[in-house]
């Protein structure tokens, strides 16, 4: 579904990806961990071209990305994304912000959109904040509002950039079950993340970066277990430790 | 008062024809006010170049330099509006290079998750524009676009140095014959701040009802 090859980024003159191969296959969950500053959320936005990549390719479901464009933006509308910050539009009701999708890029008729929206609102638990601005919701209710948006374009890939790291912990688990149950149902998923918890339950396989390399890939309980690298043990040390 | 009850239709026209002259000025000017700011944040270069070129050429110029410069110029080479137009087109122009400021300060205040996100889910530069970010931009700088209106307002009697038979040319030919000057100009004066009080009343309006749930 996802496949990167030889991929590497600079931001002048960081190099911040450092010839990646990753192959997802659909309805993987792939969770990708790593120190700050590993790369992984360039690499995450490298994949719907929120960053240009230096060199190498990325292609989805078979397609090359393309450059800027319609074409660029027809395969992001494949490709859903969840942020840190949420990014829900602030001057739209919570409902106006999921059908916006549907309704401009997909050309769903709006009674029909709604309807959809309600359904997935539903589904993320709060169906009763259809018609509240973003802002009167708690971080964790727009959260998943804003994952209600990305599904309601009906995605092939939906990518995760650290979805719980902007949240108070208490509001971590309500965004967590909902990405679980999506990757119980077969959604393909690449999610940048520092729970551990999610990745043990939920991945299919745990990338670790570090230094803009994927250092070590493997299924989760191998990794968490016994991970093969030195610097993949003294990450896991030190996060694991409390 | 006399002087300016005696005379009641003919200053009604002028104040009819800054009225017009100002509403259609201030929607040319905000049409271009988008277009241009647009222009100035476009992800082409040349694009942008033609933005920054448009608000430094007009926010530079005297808008009566440019009005006779539109009006006495542009004839000698063979083109001719009517008055009226000539100077909607010159003051909308003028206008519009402030407007386009202050809109991109206002494009400036959404931050740029809000273009990412509104980018994740497959909406062009453009739908993005419309739907995302000028409605969020817009909403910031009323106030000022308020402002600008305002100054559009006053900056119609200049019209007048080109024939354009406005409030203050009106009061201008109703002077030459009654010489009150105090009556007349005190008069059309308070039919400005009218005017000026009324757009700002309808900004602060417009401030309240689309303010953003923050």
């Amino acid at each position: 579904m996802v496949s990167v090859r030889g991929l590497h980024k600079w931001f002048g003159p960081l190099h911040v990806l450092k010839d990646i191969d990753l192959t997802v296959a659909a309805g993987e969950v792939v969770v990708v961990v790593g120190p700050s500053g590993s790369g992984k959320s360039t690499l995450c936005r490298c994949l719907n071209r929120l960053e240009t990549a230096g060199q190498g390719s990325i292609e989805i479901d078979g397609e090359p990305l393309p450059a800027e464009g319609r074409a660029l933006a027809r395969l992001r509308a494949d490709v859903g994304m969840v942020f840190q910050s949420f990014n829900l539009f602030g001057h739209k009701t919570v409902l106006d912000n999921i059908t916006l999708g549907p309704t401009r890029v997909r050309r769903i008729a709006r009674p029909e959109a709604r309807q959809q929206a309600m359904t997935l609102l539903d589904r993320v638990g709060i169906a009763d904040k259809a018609n509240h601005h973003p802002a009167q919701l708690s971080g964790g209710q727009q959260q998943r509002a804003a994952i209600a948006r990305a599904l309601a374009m009906q995605p092939k890939v939906l990518l995760f950039d650290e979805p719980t790291s902007a949240l108070d912990p208490e509001m971590v688990n309500e965004v967590l079950d909902v990405m679980v149950s999506l990757a119980a149902e077969g959604m393909t998923m690449i999610v940048v993340t520092h729970e551990m918890g999610f990745a043990r339950r939920a991945a299919d396989r745990v990338v670790f970066m570090d230094d803009g390399r994927i250092v070590e890939s493997g299924a989760p309980d191998d990794f968490f277990a016994a991970p093969r690298t030195e610097r993949a043990r003294d990450f896991l040390s030190k996060i694991l430790q409390h | 008062m006399e002087a300016l009850t005696a005379h009641l239709s003919q200053l009604g026209h002028g104040l009819v024809t800054t009225v017009e002259l100002t509403v259609v000025t201030t929607v040319g000017a905000m049409l271009l006010g988008i277009v241009v700011a647009t222009l100035r944040i476009a992800p082409v270069p040349l694009l942008r170049a033609i933005g920054t070129a448009y608000v430094e050429v007009f926010q530079n110029l005297p808008l009566l330099a440019l009005l006779v410069l539109f009006v006495f110029a542009l004839p000698t080479i063979g083109i001719t509006f009517p008055l009226f137009t000539s100077a909607a087109i010159v003051i909308a122009v003028y206008e519009g290079a402030y407007l386009a400021e202050a809109i991109r300060a206002g494009i400036n205040t959404v931050g740029v998750g809000q273009a990412e996100a509104a980018r994740a889910i497959g909406l062009t530069f453009g739908q993005s524009l419309r739907h995302v970010i000028l409605p969020q931009g817009l909403r910031a700088v009323i106030q000022p676009i308020g402002n600008i209106c305002i100054a559009l307002l006053m900056n119609t009697s200049l019209a007048a140095a080109v024939g354009v038979v406005e409030l203050t040319q009106a009061a201008n030919n109703v002077n030459l014959v009654e010489a009150q000057p105090i009556a007349v100009f005190t008069g059309a004066g308070l039919a400005y701040m009218l005017l000026a009080l009324i757009i700002g009343q309808v900004t602060g309006l417009l401030e309240r009802r689309l303010a953003i749930v923050r």
